[in-house]
């Protein structure tokens, strides 16, 4: 589902709870281009609400919304708006 | 209309009326995060949600024991009434927030300023509790309930808290 994905970045949100990771997502996918793939990693369980609704308020695409348990991890694709 | 359907934003408008530590974050986080999808946000600061506005007193903002059955230091009311257990119960809560790589109160309203959070300064709390605009901290807008509701008519989300 991922392959062909390309990543541009990274960013490890670990240890971190709202507002925290939404707002390191929103600023990560400012300073990105358009329609480059940011991918983040959390440990806070209510990303996994928090992501998708983040991605249908701001229009960047979400690629991936993964639980790994421990983890969540997510692919948003930067919009050309926003 | 609301702005989302004037101009595609959405906006929020908080009424923070309480100046309580615990009681300064929900506000500020919601700002933040609304912020954060790209809405206007307007928060009216008023009567002891303006200590949050305050200078000095945003950053010593406390945790009462008294009338609060989920304080961290849970004790009977009359010994949260003891000298010194305002102090525990902050100091526990503060101790979780940092546990927790929670802001403090004043980098979450540098986080609002960055973001163009309005900050209004509820004129009549000011009036009646002797606050100057000289009190309060960098880019607030000193306004009466009017200025608010003109914001908040146009909001999408509007909540007081």
């Amino acid at each position: 589902m991922t392959q062909d994905v390309t990543v541009a970045q990274t960013l490890d949100l670990s240890g971190l709870l709202c507002p925290l990771p939404i707002y390191k997502a929103s600023i990560a996918l400012k300073k990105s281009a358009a329609g480059e793939v940011v991918e983040f990693i959390c440990t806070d369980p209510g990303s996994l609400e928090d992501f998708p609704a983040f991605a249908r308020q701001t229009g960047h695409e979400l690629v991936v919304a993964e639980d790994r348990g421990e983890t969540q991890r997510f692919l948003l694709r930067r919009a050309d708006t926003a | 209309m609301s702005t989302k359907e004037q101009n595609g934003t959405r906006r929020l408008a908080l009424v923070a009326s309480k100046g309580a530590l615990d009681e300064a974050y929900p506000p500020l986080i919601l700002a933040a995060t609304a912020a954060s999808l790209g809405w206007e946000v307007g928060i009216y600061f008023t009567f002891y949600g303006l200590d949050i506005l305050h200078k000095d007193k945003h950053k010593k903002l406390k945790v009462s024991p008294i009338g609060n059955p989920a304080a961290p230091v849970t004790v009977p009311t009359l010994v949260g009434a003891l000298p010194g257990m305002t102090k525990a119960s902050t100091r526990m809560m503060k101790k979780w927030l940092d546990e927790s790589n929670l802001p403090g109160i004043p980098e979450f309203l540098d986080m609002a300023r960055d973001n163009d959070v309005k900050l209004f300064a509820c004129s009549t709390t000011m009036g009646v509790m002797g606050v100057e605009e000289s009190d309060l901290i960098e880019g607030c807008d000193v306004a009466g309930a009017a200025a608010f509701l003109d914001f908040a008519a146009d909001a999408d989300v509007q909540m007081f808290i």
